[in-house]
């Protein structure tokens, strides 16, 4: 112990830098002691890359990847990239290795592979992104946003979506009012109350509904309520299907949620003399308001999308139908279905400005649910 | 206001774990009672048992009596709600509710229990935080998040939140063992202050914590770990850090614990 004291002391803080060698890294700094410690060669030093090699390597292996690819006569694009990919991860390593020694190398390594994925992760993102923009914006307007299909022939131009975007609109919204209370009641249960078998049977099942297939839901929502009950095609029952989707989304993220919230929190509610029920009402779901809307929204974003069950029990339809529980409706991933089956120009025209209102629609449910989220979730600031 | 503990044959589990065995004592009105002992030895339990917090943890179970004055908190149709209504606790770590500013967390009693005129509450808050020492501290940003003040400050605002509920009796889990000698101090001087209108009971590993804010001390033990803990003896403070009746105070006291 008191060695380390002494050796502290002998290396008092240097007030004046060393002058660094160029290509040392900040952490460089040889022996700067004003004390007895000999001024000898640094054991700290170590040979570096500079700092825009991994720049360089990459924009390298882009330009190998390139050449490969037109000498090679390679058709497709991914391939180049691929290629580029791998020389990327292979270069970086051997380079390093070469210079810097083993360590820094598996280091690197592991950063090339994470850089290289990451670019993997976000490229079809983007570019998905970039051609339903592209080919979505034209035939966007006003006159497209507030009419229906009626009397529009398959290779006529105009004609609109209203009907899809109300169809959407109130299928997701009633889906939502059926899923969200039952399944946050669920979380609370499974994370509050919930002990022994009956809470593990539960959590099981919600996992396997989890992975029921979208047809499947609306199969069953087909036999009860369309064939059993003998109700007709509907919004609403097309919405009975996407809440059974919605649900087993909403419980497991709010499940996750309520689980992150401190038990001293619960804690020091119940020891102030609170209810429990309003411990759960007012302080743990409050806490974790942020994370659940954040699941809320997925869920929501999930459904929006579907189209199986809105074919079997939609129907889909081309005239405006507000009323969600009697008749056909339909859809905006419905609506981009039809179109694209017809197959004429202007129909796929539709189709992608129909799939781009689809995206901004969701886009702007997200963000309206974060600005509440925000709004509500714990504050930290002075 | 402040009320008498009385414990007879008190023994405490999780699930089948027995934590604390046939604890008997009893807790003198407006004065401070500290439990000192060693980790594990069930102090934290035993005071949880006080205001029936114990049996929130899952499996948690007791078995004797605790009277308040003349209610038995463990009798049959008693409300544990009430008992802690009636049996304040501040906890270890300061645990501001987050989603709330100052003003709300020193409200949340009453407003959570629904028991508030809303003309008082701008008095409550006041009177509160003046009695926990934070109202010259706080006074400036009532609305800000409880969660933005200091580690002391925040429990002091938790105390005030214990203290807006209007209980008798006060139960602190080493109210101090996450703050500063400063903020220690400040919650020492409060403690004195706290005395003249609540019973207090406080766990602490700090023995010159109790020996300076103490009237009676109890020292607890374990065997070995993994036995229930045991109260060893309880006294005045001045005895037990002076003249303890037995070996095993005296020897923890003094450092020769183990």
């Amino acid at each position: 112990m008191s060695e380390i004291v002494k050796d502290k002391r002998g290396r008092a803080p240097a007030p004046t830098p060393t002058s660094g060698a160029a290509g040392a890294g900040p952490d460089g700094g040889g022996p700067a002691g004003t004390g007895p410690v000999p001024a000898g060669p640094s054991t700290l030093r170590r040979p570096r890359l500079p700092r825009w090699a991994p720049a360089g390597v990459a924009l390298g292996s882009v330009a190998v990847g390139v050449l490969v690819g037109l000498l090679g006569g390679l058709e497709s694009r991914v391939q180049w990239g691929l290629i580029a990919a791998l020389v990327f991860v292979v270069a970086t390593f051997v380079l390093t290795s070469a210079v810097e020694g083993r360590r820094q190398a598996v280091d690197r390594l592991a950063a090339s592979l994470v850089w290289s994925s990451f670019v993997v992760a976000v490229l079809p993102l983007a570019s998905l992104i970039w051609e339903t923009v592209a080919r979505g914006i034209p035939g966007v307007s006003w006159y497209f946003l507030t009419h229906s299909m009626n009397g529009v022939l398959s290779w006529q131009e105009g004609g609109g979506i209203y009907h899809a975007i109300l169809g959407t609109l109130q299928q997701v919204l009633l889906a939502s009012v059926i899923a969200i209370p039952i399944g946050l009641l669920t979380a609370v249960y499974l994370v509050e109350y919930g002990r022994g078998r009956l809470a593990k049977a539960i959590t099981f099942f919600v996992d396997v509904m989890t992975g029921i297939p979208s047809i499947v839901a609306g199969l069953f929502v087909l036999s009860l309520w369309i064939m059993m009950l003998g109700f007709g095609y509907s919004g609403f029952a097309g919405a009975l299907a996407l809440a059974i989707l919605m649900m087993p989304i909403v419980v497991r993220s709010t499940e996750e949620m309520l689980k992150l919230v401190p038990n001293e929190l619960r804690e020091a509610a119940l020891a102030l003399g609170v209810p429990k029920w309003r411990v759960i009402l007012k302080v743990v779901l409050p806490t974790a308001i942020g994370g659940i809307t954040t699941g809320v929204m997925l869920a929501l974003a999930r459904i929006a999308g579907e189209t199986a069950p809105i074919i079997l029990l939609v129907f889909g339809s081309n005239v405006i139908n507000a009323n969600p529980f009697e008749g056909a409706q339909s859809s905006l991933p419905l609506f981009v279905y039809e179109q694209w089956a017809l197959g004429t120009q202007a129909a796929y025209d539709r189709a992608w400005a129909a799939a781009l209102v689809l995206i901004v629609l969701i886009m702007i449910l997200n963000l309206v649910a974060r600005g509440i989220a925000r709004w509500k979730a714990p504050k930290s600031g002075r | 206001m402040a009320k008498r503990i009385d414990v007879t044959g008190l023994t405490a589990y999780y699930g089948t774990h027995k934590a604390i065995d046939d604890i008997s004592m009893h807790v003198e009105p407006k004065s401070v009672t500290a439990f000192i002992g060693p980790s594990g030895c069930g102090k934290s339990t035993f005071l949880r048992t006080l205001n029936r917090m114990h049996e929130v943890t899952p499996g948690g179970r007791v078995e004797g009596r605790v009277m308040l004055d003349n209610e038995d908190l463990y009798g049959p149709g008693v409300d544990p709600v009430q008992v802690r209504r009636t049996v304040g606790m501040v906890f270890q770590r300061p645990n501001p509710f987050p989603t709330m500013s100052i003003y709300e967390n020193v409200i949340a009693g009453p407003r959570l229990n629904g028991s508030y005129k809303k003309s008082e509450l701008d008095d409550i808050v006041e009177r509160n935080l003046r009695g926990a020492n934070l109202w010259n501290e706080v006074k400036d940003r009532l609305h800000k998040p409880g969660a933005g003040l200091s580690g002391g400050q925040q429990q002091r605002l938790c105390i005030a939140r214990a203290t807006a509920v209007e209980p008798e009796v006060l139960l602190m889990d080493e109210p101090c063992s996450a703050l500063d000698p400063i903020s220690t101090l400040a919650i020492e001087d409060l403690i004195a202050q706290l005395k003249s209108r609540f019973t207090i009971v406080i766990v602490t590993h700090n023995m010159q914590q109790a020996a300076r804010v103490s009237e009676r001390t109890a020292f607890f033990n374990l065997e070995a770990v993994g036995r229930p803990g045991k109260l060893i003896e309880i006294d005045d403070t001045d005895r037990i850090f002076s003249n303890p009746s037995e070996q095993a105070t005296e020897d923890y006291i003094s450092g020769r614990f183990g």
